[in-house]
């Protein structure tokens, strides 16, 4: 009961913060400006406030996207003023490797600012960085608000997601190492791991050590402990107010999932890929027949475990913000009082489900992960 | 939204190299020593209960060692009082036979010498009857001397007295 309350209250306190962060917009544009917004889900149609129907779903998008420069809030009627700072950009262009600072963009994220570099012409659109090609002098649209002018560069920017990874790994690293240095001192923890040792033999007891089995867990738990832990660490950064939607990046998921794949592979046993290539015990036409099930059975296990992470925070994340949203959605026809009062308890409520949901999806991620590597050395009975 | 089209190729690369570089640093600097702690202060725990469970049994195990050697003394003891009962019950009867044998002895050689004293007595009483006798036959062969009627007489006397014998 005492960890209900504790995440609780926790939850709470994320929330707060996220309203509170919310707020300074709310005031400032409490006098609707009739404005025409561009298309393509732009919002600097007034200095980069958030006000309409259209602005608050093109901010959703803005930060469901990976973003290159760390903001923070914005404020100012007349001009905004935006706090955060920017981050290192590494593209590889034509031209070869470019690093500068993303604060040579000037906020502008619509492909409208072109930045002159070493030769290379770059822009920044929707949060991705295209060259222009030769000759270009600036950005042209299609009819689909598609660029036609230019191609997108490969970006190894330390991007806001990079910069959450690289906390959550920092976190861990400091978390349990410190742990793992207690134990130098005693046999039972003292300080913050009395709550991560219960967490780690909870991954080995209830995620590993049934699916895998007694004799070889031990060798997969480095992966799961770390993708486990990783997981949850951004889940919860993306519910505090910093903005990290590291979890809800498919380029993300993709990659944690295609380390559950490699490893399943690479450690999979003869019976396994026996029982994916010429199921035993079964007619030979059926073998025929189960053969490229089984295959696509090998890609459709971690496909589903990319897409049910991407999919379970990318829908947190735009809820929370919609639920944000309806304070200034509902501010006619509820007041203003009324418009956030039902923001915030709906979005205390999905924060709290949020909560659990950033638990459940690590758990749900690694539990998969270890049953499928189970599949994998699984020991068959031969009949 | 495109996810094909959100798909970053480079924070996909960074992604991996940090997975990649956390997985070896967390085995190396936390999984491993955390793992290895816990085993061992499982087998610890395991090995401290099993040595208290073996410890209880040996104590059940003396214990019931104690109360088999007490019940072996005490039905030694119950034996040994047994024996010396049964002893002494041998005892009493073979002394009892024996006194008993002893004293019909006693009382049988008691017996023969009564009677071989009886005999004795016997033998001599008659010897002094016929000494008496031979006395008075004396007397009367000298009184019949004197007096021949008289001798007739105090024959027939004698003779009547001898006849009761």
């Amino acid at each position: 009961m005492n960890l209900v309350k504790y995440l609780a209250v926790v939850a709470v306190m994320f929330f707060s913060f996220n309203f509170a962060f919310a707020k300074p917009i709310a005031t400032s544009s409490s006098q609707p400006v009739a404005h025409d917004v561009h298309h393509g889900g732009q919002s600097e149609s007034h200095g980069g406030m958030v006000d309409t129907k259209h602005e608050i779903d093109a901010y959703k998008e803005h930060h469901l996207a990976d973003s290159h420069d760390f903001h923070l809030f914005s404020y100012g009627k007349e001009e905004r003023k935006h706090i955060g700072f920017s981050l290192p950009v590494i593209v590889w262009t034509t031209q070869g490797l470019k690093t500068f600072m993303s604060s040579a963009f000037h906020h502008n994220d619509d492909g409208t600012y072109v930045y002159s570099h070493d030769g290379v012409k770059l822009v920044k659109l929707h949060s991705k960085i295209y060259e222009l090609n030769s000759g270009a002098t600036h950005l042209s649209f299609d009819a689909d608000h598609h660029p036609i002018n230019a191609s997108k560069v490969l970006d190894f920017s330390i991007t806001k997601s990079v910069v959450g990874m690289l906390l959550a790994g920092l976190l861990m690293i400091l978390g349990f190492g410190s742990l793992a240095k207690g134990y130098k001192k005693g046999a039972i923890p003292t300080g913050i791991g009395r709550v991560l040792e219960p967490l780690v033999i909870f991954v080995r007891d209830e995620i590993a050590r049934p699916n895998i089995g007694e004799k070889k867990y031990r060798k997969f738990m480095a992966f799961l402990l770390t993708v486990f832990f990783f997981i949850w660490v951004l889940n919860l950064l993306g519910l505090t107010p910093l903005g990290f939607n590291v979890t809800g990046n498919i380029a993300v998921t993709v990659c944690l999932a295609l380390f559950t794949f490699f490893i399943t592979a690479f450690s999979a046993n003869k019976d396994y890929w026996k029982h994916i290539f010429w199921m035993p015990g079964v007619p030979v036409l059926m073998k025929i027949v189960l053969m490229p099930i089984e295959v696509l059975g090998m890609f459709t296990k971690p496909f589903s475990l990319l897409i049910r992470l991407f999919a379970n925070i990318t829908a947190g994340h735009a809820v929370v913000m919609g639920l944000i949203a309806v304070g200034y959605t509902a501010r006619e026809a509820l007041g203003i009082p009324g418009g956030f009062g039902v923001s915030f308890l709906l979005t205390l409520f999905i924060t709290l489900i949020e909560l659990l949901v950033a638990f459940l999806q690590a758990f749900i991620f690694t539990m998969l992960s270890s049953l499928f590597i189970g599949m994998a050395v699984e020991e068959h009975d031969h009949h | 939204m495109n996810l094909i089209h959100d798909f970053s190729p480079g924070l996909f690369v960074i992604q991996a190299v940090i997975l990649l570089v956390l997985i070896l640093l967390m085995r190396k600097f936390a999984w491993k020593p955390i793992l290895d702690s816990l085993q061992n202060r499982e087998e610890g725990i395991q090995s401290a209960l099993d040595a208290a469970e073996n410890a209880k049994k040996e104590l059940q195990n003396l214990q019931a060692d104690n109360e088999r050697v007490l019940k072996l003394a005490r039905e030694e003891k119950e034996a040994l009082l047994k024996e010396a009962r049964e002893l002494k019950a041998v005892i009493l009867a073979d002394a009892k036979s024996e006194a008993e044998k002893e004293s019909e002895k006693i009382i049988k050689q008691a017996q023969e010498t009564i009677v071989s004293e009886k005999r004795a007595a016997l033998a001599d009483l008659k010897n002094q009857v016929a000494g008496v006798s031979l006395q008075i036959a004396e007397e009367l062969v000298k009184s019949e001397l004197t007096n021949t009627g008289k001798q007739q007489e105090l024959i027939a006397a004698l003779l009547k007295e001898n006849s009761l014998n």
